[in-house]
Order: C-alpha cells, then structure tokens, then sequence
C-alpha cells in the first residue's frame, strides 16, 4: 500500500503556499505509507542554460560548501548550493551530463535525485511528517508537486527506493499498486543503454515512460502504450515541468480522487487528504476512471 | 429524496470529527443509551470505519464525505451520508438501510447479507461483488466488473454499467436501465416477469427514484459455470 498526493496551483498568487497546502496532504497519508515518503516540487525555470541538481547525502555529514569549492575548481561557470542537511540543491551551468558524471564520481557517497530546470526533489526514510519537517515542505513554492509515502511491498526500504522516482529532465513519477513485469520492461530497456539505479518496479515504468517521451512520444501517448507494456495494478501520478498527469490500471485496484476548483487541482489517494483544502466543500470531486488519462497543465 | 425509514423522533446527539475522535463515536453507536436519538457526525473528513458494526435500530446522518467500509456489517441502522464514500461502503450489510447522497468509490455494498443500500450518484468498479442477498440500487452508473459472482439479492442501475457486468453471477438478479458496455461470463439479458416489474417498482420506489420499469433490462445468470463441463473448451 502507498499514498499518493499532488497539487497544482492555477492562480499565480497562491503558489508561495503550494508547500503549506501541500503538508496535511502527504502527513494524511501516513497510514498508507509510514516508512518513507518525498516530493518533486516544480518551480519557474532557472535560466536555459542551467540546471538544478537534487543531491542526497543519506547518513553522511556532507560539506556542502566544500563541495562547491571543488565543483568550482572543477568547472568554468557560477555553480550556486542550497543546502538542508543531507539534501542540497545545486544550480549550474554545466552540462548535465558530465556534472552527473562528476557527482557519481566523488569520494562522497552524493546520489542525485534528479536533473532538470524546474525540479527539485525530497526523499527519504521516515513517517511523513518527519520527512516534511527535515526538509522544510511548509516553506516549498511552486506551480505543482509530486508527493508519495510508501508502505513498500515488493523491494527494500531505503531512501533510493522512496518514490518519487526520476528519469531524464525534469520528469518524475509515484506508482501506488506494484507492477508484475518490471524485469521484462527492464531488459527491453537496458540493451539501449537506459540504466537502472535500483530494483524497484515502480522505476520501470519511470524509465520506460521517459524512453518513451525522448523518442518524441507526448506523454499521454506514452501512457498509452504503458497500457499495453505495463502489467499489474497502478495508480500513477507523472510530473513533468508543464503538467501533472494521473492514470489508473483498467481494474483501478488503487483508489484516487481529484477536487478541481478555479484555484487549484488536488489529488490524493483518498479523500482524507484533501479535507483540509481551502473551498473543498465546493469543489468538484470525482474519482478518475480506469485506463482514462487525466491531465492538468500550469 | 429516497423513501427510506422516517427519521425518528428525539433529541440529536451530535458528533465533531474535528473534535471528537471516530473511537468515541463508534463506541458510542455501539451503546446501548443511543436508542432513542439521531446521531450526527460532522466533518467527517474521509475517516475510514464510521459507523460500522452497528447493531440497533440507530438513525445515523454523516456531513460530509467518509473513507472506506463507512457503515460495514451494518446491522438495523439507518445511515444516511450526505456526501462521497470511499471503498467498500456498507459491506456486508446484514439488515437495515444505507443511502449514500453522492457517489460510491470500488466494492459498494461487497457481499452484503441483506437490507436496502442506496447510492444516488455513480458506484465505481465492483459495486456488489459477491453480494449475498441485499438489494443495492444506484441512481448513477457502475464501473466494470459489478455484481461479479453475486450470489443472491437484487442489483438496480439506473445508467450505464461497464464491462463485465454480472460475470460469474449465481443467483443475484440486476436491471439495467442504461447501456451494458458488455456482459461478464455466463450473464445474459432475459426478458422481466410481471414478478420483475413489481419487484423492480418497490425498489425504485424504496430509493425515491422516478423510472419507469418498463425501460430496464433484466440480466441473470445463464447457469452453464453451474457444472463442470469437461468438453467444452474452457473459453469463459
């Protein structure tokens, strides 16, 4: 069982409480999924030619601005560094690649948990309230988000296999159901050299969706797909830096519900979460059909 | 408004989820000095189990939307929910009466026993799965897989049901006013008795709904997944 949560605020002068809304959401899934939890928060873009980086520290005590001093030594360019505890989030100039490839080189066990210009990303083992609390969600802004907590049922706990999951450029994805085919998904994708990070079933199907939107797929043609290549029960709910998007398996085995008002989209796995929004009594609910592709952009 | 059970006479005991807890409020259903009062519940807020396991005669009301299994294994109670139910509400109903005012999530009224569930909105997939003899009436539509290998009682869908409608059904009767996106294993159309009909009108009217019987279809279970048929070729 896990929770599932996402918030997308249309009206421009409410964005600076997507985090504060956003709290009750995921600390009222907490039943569905103690034992880990994390977001994607999406915010304007940083110039074209920048990136930011979520790094991930875990238990080490990582020098952030130490690492900074070596990046700069490293790389041409002004590279900055918001840091909270073992998370930071770098924003650079440099190639993407060769950056990442910098990072997963260090002596420091530094993970990045995602790339892009819009995205940031938390995640972590703990109850959701902790996780809210060790990396500040109150205080995150934005257009939309992604959040996830995980009761896992199919591969360990730890914070690499916490959703959301990431892929590519500012591109996430939260699964609650499990998947009965990720291997097979996997080995049709890793002979194209889309590598794994771990053997979660739910990066499957991140990574499958992302091959999909790089070979010029829009995402809802990337779904659909999935229909047919993906088998097992899912609730998914994708992220990109323009929209989220919200898909069930033809049986909807996992439950969803959507409260649509003119000031915002929610979505939670069960209404509980949603109870707390402001104008909910008005809103219009309703549960998202099975195999019917919901999409709502900035 | 559903002709249900009139609201008895007597004091109101109210219920705020905000500030009470669900433990004191279904311990206290669960009393006997609630007899002579209607309950409210306010704020219910999506809290799974409200309302279950009741086993008197109660009149309860719940404001607002409620979380799974609302008024599960209900016994004699009357509980109205003037909102949204999550998963499973009012399964395994043994008797008494549950009327959802808005729509039903998967699984309403599971393998419910007996008594009267009343959705006025949509029931998602699975509605009365493996029902076992109480009478289920949705005003709105049903999502696939509904009245999958229900055993006995009766299924009214004012709309649409999806796929698979009725598979595996033993002896559980459905009218369906709408269209059938397509019907499970072993289920077939036949045509209503003059007993359908009637059967058909008290229900209708037990949920206050205005159709005519004339426009629904009645799907029963064609009885060939009864025995073992060791020649056929195994293509459900």
């Amino acid at each position: 069982m896990c929770g599932i949560v996402g918030l997308l605020i249309k009206k421009p002068n409410m964005r600076d409480q997507l985090g504060a809304l956003m709290v009750p959401m995921l600390v009222g899934m907490t039943e569905r999924g103690p034992s880990s939890a994390g977001l994607a928060v999406y915010s304007p873009p940083v110039e074209l030619s920048s990136h930011k980086f979520s790094l991930y520290s875990g238990e080490h005590a990582m020098d952030w601005s130490d690492l900074l001093r070596r990046l700069s030594k490293n790389f041409d360019g002004i590279h900055e560094i918001s840091p909270l505890g073992n998370q930071a989030v770098l924003t650079s100039g440099v190639d993407p690649d060769s950056l990442v490839t910098w990072i997963t080189q260090l002596r420091e066990p530094v993970a990045v948990l995602s790339v892009g210009q819009s995205i940031a990303l938390y995640k972590d083992v703990g109850t959701p309230a902790e996780i809210a609390e060790r990396y500040q969600f109150k205080t995150l802004r934005g257009s939309h988000l992604v959040g996830h907590t995980r009761m896992a049922t199919e591969s360990a706990v730890t914070p690499a296999h916490a959703h959301p999951f990431t892929a590519g450029r500012d591109f996430c994805l939260v699964h609650n159901g499990s998947l009965s085919n990720p291997h097979l998904v996997r080995k049709k994708l890793e002979p194209l050299g889309i590598h794994f990070d771990t053997d979660n079933d739910t990066e499957a199907a991140c990574r499958f969706f992302e091959w999909r939107l790089r070979e010029g797929d829009s995402l809802k043609t990337a779904v659909q797909r999935g229909f047919n290549e993906l088998d097992g029960f899912y609730t998914f709910l994708m992220g990109t830096d323009q929209e989220l998007l919200l898909v069930r398996d033809a049986f909807a085995c996992k439950p969803a519900v959507v409260a649509e008002t003119d000031e915002f989209v929610a979505i939670a796995s069960e209404f509980r979460s949603l109870a707390h929004l402001p104008g909910i009594a008005h809103a219009t609910l309703f549960e998202p059909k099975p195999e019917e592709i919901y999409s709502w952009r900035i | 408004m559903a002709n249900l059970k009139p609201i008895a006479a007597g004091p109101i005991r109210e219920f705020d989820l905000e500030k009470d807890s669900l433990r004191e409020l279904n311990q206290f259903l669960h009393s006997a000095a609630t007899s002579h009062c209607q309950i409210q519940v306010r704020n219910p807020n999506g809290a799974h189990s409200i309302a279950c396991g009741l086993n008197s005669e109660l009149d309860v009301r719940i404001f607002g939307h409620v979380g799974y299994y609302a008024a599960g294994m209900n016994k004699l109670a009357t509980v109205t929910i003037e909102g949204n139910a999550g998963p499973g509400v009012a399964e395994n109903m043994m008797s008494g009466q549950v009327h959802v005012k808005g729509f039903a999530s998967t699984a309403a009224g599971a393998s419910a026993h007996g008594g009267l569930l009343v959705i006025d909105g949509d029931a998602s997939l699975r509605c009365g799965i493996s029902l076992k003899g109480a009478d289920i009436v949705v005003g709105g539509s049903v999502g696939s897989f509904s009245a999958f290998m229900a055993q006995a009682g009766r299924i009214v869908i004012c709309g649409d049901a999806e796929d698979a409608l009725g598979d595996s059904l033993y002896e559980a009767v459905i009218y369906v006013r709408g269209k059938v996106a397509s019907l499970g294993a072993d289920a077939r159309f036949e045509p209503m008795t003059e007993a359908d009909f009637d059967t058909l009108r008290q229900l209708l009217k037990s949920a206050g709904l205005e159709y005519e019987a004339s426009d629904f279809k009645r799907v029963a279970s064609a009885k060939k997944m009864y025995h073992w048929h060791a020649d056929a070729n195994q293509e459900y």
